[in-house]
């Protein structure tokens, strides 16, 4: 049986890297009592907070960290019209902490995500993985049977084609979760009491032109070369579907990742996640992206970005243009969505304008 | 001196060798039924099955031996939702490659494991010394003459070194090969237990693999895994697993560069998974811990990129990685599923990495060259099985390849020879694909 971590409060101390360049992104409706279990490992560094549902109700922040809140009237207030594009009573609605963070990397967590322990009894520090992940290279073009070949003790097996050695700039670092995995609602009435207590001690790069489930719970990202596609889709109140939020974030930031020569790697580190989320009105809310993901999937699969798309905000038009191409038919929802996605753009770069000078080195076009 | 064993003797441990073959031990008279469940006891193959055959004698001394050992039969519960095919032990062929002489330790070490199934040696035919092999085993040996007779000794010269376990590809009979260099050992998985790693390459063989769509938490046909949120339901059902990819604890499958820089490096970390590699994704296979069904994709497992300097280290070897690059084509082309990870298997340490960096690295080149071929190959609707696929890949290498090194060219045609090979001595022509 797998336990979360209780005695954090005695984990060694840490050398916070990365602490003025990472913002901890985290959504919340509820509370934040979960914070005293990761204080060690997140205090160093800044928090962005987006209160969902009711903006008049106040979310107590647990002491000693420092942190920026936003509630919907905050979205309203900074973002105008534009706000329609950020989801509303959906977790969603993290993305806007994104768009706001002036920092160079995001670390994202869910609040019923407690710190998970390693077969040794250990505490895991997950953000310091997440960062470990993302400062060393992806090996997209081809696969290493030895999993990431820049962790301590591993290396590229033979026949790893030298030129390949040097890999790519890492954008999206994927962690997983112990005892509640991140199933749908069918699996979830089907097996109710599974838990995942297996911990695989790998991290490995997702094969470039492979689509991935992604998941928004324990995940980690460089703002710079990839957040413009961190956009998490219009879910929750007044959408037809919910729970596909990160799912949508994770296709589009692999095509782009894929086109601009990226890598996205998934594995360690895992997380508790404590909390099931009741399986009736997730299957409610899944529903319709169970048939719909049938057409998702191959519009992915066979998205072709044109060669002049060398910027994330490039990319990102021209996946909007071809949702509304190619899936409006499948659902006015789409439609909508591709709409979406341009005034996410427009927001991104109205709140992020390009410092003079500075190009934002998104590798090579495909 | 030694009697030789009597002929009853010998009958008996051929019975216990063949128990998979009897279905009816009741014409046996009893004390030769008592001998042959001792003996089979001792052999440690006293499975359910096998002791029910005994059981059906009706014998009364079979229960009193039953009773007094304390032998009980384990009941499996029934698991609806499993996806292993059944599989019979007599469905397997173990194929080793013999590049050292003495294979005693190596075969005791894995009794336990191979000694239900049948087992096929290749000796190197460069190796000069006989071949020691414990008793015990039902096996099939092959040696240099044999392998002349088999394919003429013109052709028998690809079986040298690493490679001569191809042979033993080509002759075996059977619908599944697990494949083993002779330095290997059990490994210990991270509960201290030592790993089948036979059960572990046929679960993968016969589990669904998932090349179209990657699952973060890895083979959902595991206890306490399943397909994630986001994977759409009509990719769950996989296609067939026609390779299974293993991997490598103490001595890691390292080329020599890599080794020579990092001599004391040792791989004790145990990756608890199996997962599909996906579609289109190219992978250095080694040839080191493999299975794979050969109904499906015997022929494509070939011996056929030969280095000059080709020695008797893998880490002076590429014929695997070629082979490797040729099988996850053609794979991927059919519609069939790759998997890797577990089972490990303890590598022994030896060679001079330093030693074989001497020699000239035309392998190193070479695979700058091939890799994006392979990336880029592209085989046509037409080919529906593995020959064919070959053969397309043979004819690309030639085309595309051929004039960069005379290597490649050497290799494309050793391909086309290999697929008239094997379709004139390799028994029936492989199934078309998934």
């Amino acid at each position: 049986m797998v336990e979360p971590a209780t005695a954090t409060q005695t984990a060694a101390p840490v050398m916070p890297q990365l602490k003025d360049e990472l913002d901890i992104v985290i959504p919340t409706i509820r509370n934040l009592d979960f914070l005293e279990m990761w204080r060690p490992f997140f205090q160093p560094y800044h928090l962005i907070i987006v209160q969902d549902g009711d903006p008049s109700k106040t979310i107590k922040v647990p002491p000693g960290f420092d942190y920026e809140l936003y509630n919907r009237n905050d979205i309203n207030k900074i973002l105008g019209p534009k706000a329609s594009c950020i989801s509303f009573k959906d977790s969603a609605c993290r993305c806007f902490g994104y768009m706001v963070s002036k920092k160079k990397y995001i670390f994202t967590i869910d609040d019923d995500c407690f710190v998970a322990k390693d077969p040794s009894g250990k505490a895991v520090n997950a953000l310091e993985q997440h960062i470990k992940n993302i400062l060393s290279p992806s090996t997209p073009f081809f696969f290493n049977t030895l999993y990431d070949p820049f962790r301590d003790g591993a290396d590229f097996v033979r026949g790893y084609p030298f030129s390949l050695r040097e890999g790519v700039p890492t954008a999206v670092s994927h962690g997983l979760w112990l005892n509640i995995p991140d199933y749908d609602a069918p699996t979830q009435l089907v097996k109710p009491l599974e838990r995942n207590n297996r911990f695989v001690d790998a991290v490995l790069t997702i094969p470039k032109g492979t689509l991935f489930p992604m998941c928004g719970m324990n995940l980690a990202f460089d703002r710079d070369l990839i957040g413009p596609a961190m956009y998490f889709g219009l879910m929750g109140d007044g959408q037809p579907i919910g729970r596909y939020d990160d799912m949508w974030a994770g296709w589009c930031i692999k095509v782009i990742c894929d086109h601009l020569g990226l890598g996205v790697k998934t594995g360690l580190p895992y997380i508790y996640h404590s909390k099931a989320s009741n399986p009736f009105v997730n299957l409610r809310k899944e529903y319709k992206g169970i048939f719909w993901q049938e057409e998702i999937i191959p519009f992915f699969q066979q998205v072709v970005l044109p060669k002049d798309c060398t910027t994330v905000q490039k990319c990102y038009i021209e996946l909007a243009k071809q949702v509304k191409e190619k899936l409006s038919k499948v659902d006015p929802y789409f439609d909508k969505l591709a709409d979406a996605m341009v005034t996410w753009i427009k927001a991104w770069d109205e709140l992020n304008p390009p410092t003079a000078g500075s190009s934002v080195p998104n590798g090579k076009a495909a | 001196m030694r009697t030789p064993p009597c002929l009853l003797s010998l009958t008996l441990d051929s019975a216990v060798l063949n128990l998979s073959n009897i279905t009816d031990l009741s014409p046996l008279p009893d004390h030769i039924l008592i001998e042959l469940f001792l003996r089979t006891l001792r052999a440690g193959k006293l499975t359910e099955r096998v002791l029910k055959l005994f059981i059906a004698t009706g014998k009364d001394e079979v229960f009193s031996l039953i009773q007094a050992l304390n032998i009980q039969v384990t009941v499996n519960p029934v698991l609806p939702t499993s996806k292993c095919l059944p599989i019979k032990d007599d469905e397997i062929d173990i194929v080793i490659g013999a590049l050292n002489f003495d294979l005693t330790s190596f075969m005791n070490v894995w009794r336990p494991i191979f000694s239900r199934f049948h087992l096929t040696i290749v000796k190197d035919p460069d190796l000069k010394e006989e071949l020691k092999i414990p008793e015990g085993f039902n096996l099939d040996v092959y040696k240099e003459p044999d392998i002349d007779r088999v394919v003429g000794t013109s052709t028998s010269i690809i079986f040298s070194g690493y490679a001569c376990r191809y042979f033993g590809y080509l002759v075996s009979r059977k619908k599944y090969i697990i494949s083993m260099d002779d330095d290997c050992l059990p490994a210990k998985d991270n509960k201290g237990f030592l790993v089948d790693a036979v059960a572990q390459h046929i679960t993968n063989l016969t589990t669904p693999a998932t090349p179209f769509f990657f699952n973060t938490l890895y083979d959902h046909f595991t206890e306490g895994a399943d397909f994630v949120r986001g994977y759409p339901f009509s990719l769950r059902n996989g296609v067939t697993c026609a390779l299974s990819c293993g991997l490598w604890h103490n001595l890691a499958d390292f080329d020599a560069p890599t080794q020579a820089l990092k001599p004391e490096e040792r791989n004790s970390l145990y990756v608890d998974a199996v997962l599909t590699v996906p579609a289109r994704t190219l992978m250095p296979i080694s040839g080191i811990n493999i299975a794979f069904n050969r109904d499906l994709v015997g022929p494509a497992l070939l011996p056929c990129f030969r280095l000059a300097t080709e020695g008797k280290f893998r880490w002076e070897t590429m014929e695997d990685i070629w082979s490797g690059m040729c099988v996850k084509v053609i794979c991927d082309h059919l519609g069939l599923g790759v998997k890797t990870g577990l089972p490990y298997v303890w590598r022994n340490d030896r060679g001079d990495a330093i030693a074989s960096l001497r020699k000239e690295w035309e392998g190193v080149k070479m695979m700058e060259e091939a890799v994006p071929f392979f990336q880029s190959v592209r085989l046509p609707q037409e080919a529906t099985t593995a020959e064919d696929c070959v053969i397309e890949v043979a004819n690309a290498v030639k085309e595309k390849l051929g004039s960069k090194d005379p290597v490649f060219a050497h290799t494309a045609k050793a391909m086309l020879d290999w697929v008239k090979l094997w379709k004139s001595v390799g028994g029936s022509s492989s199934s078309p694909g998934a």
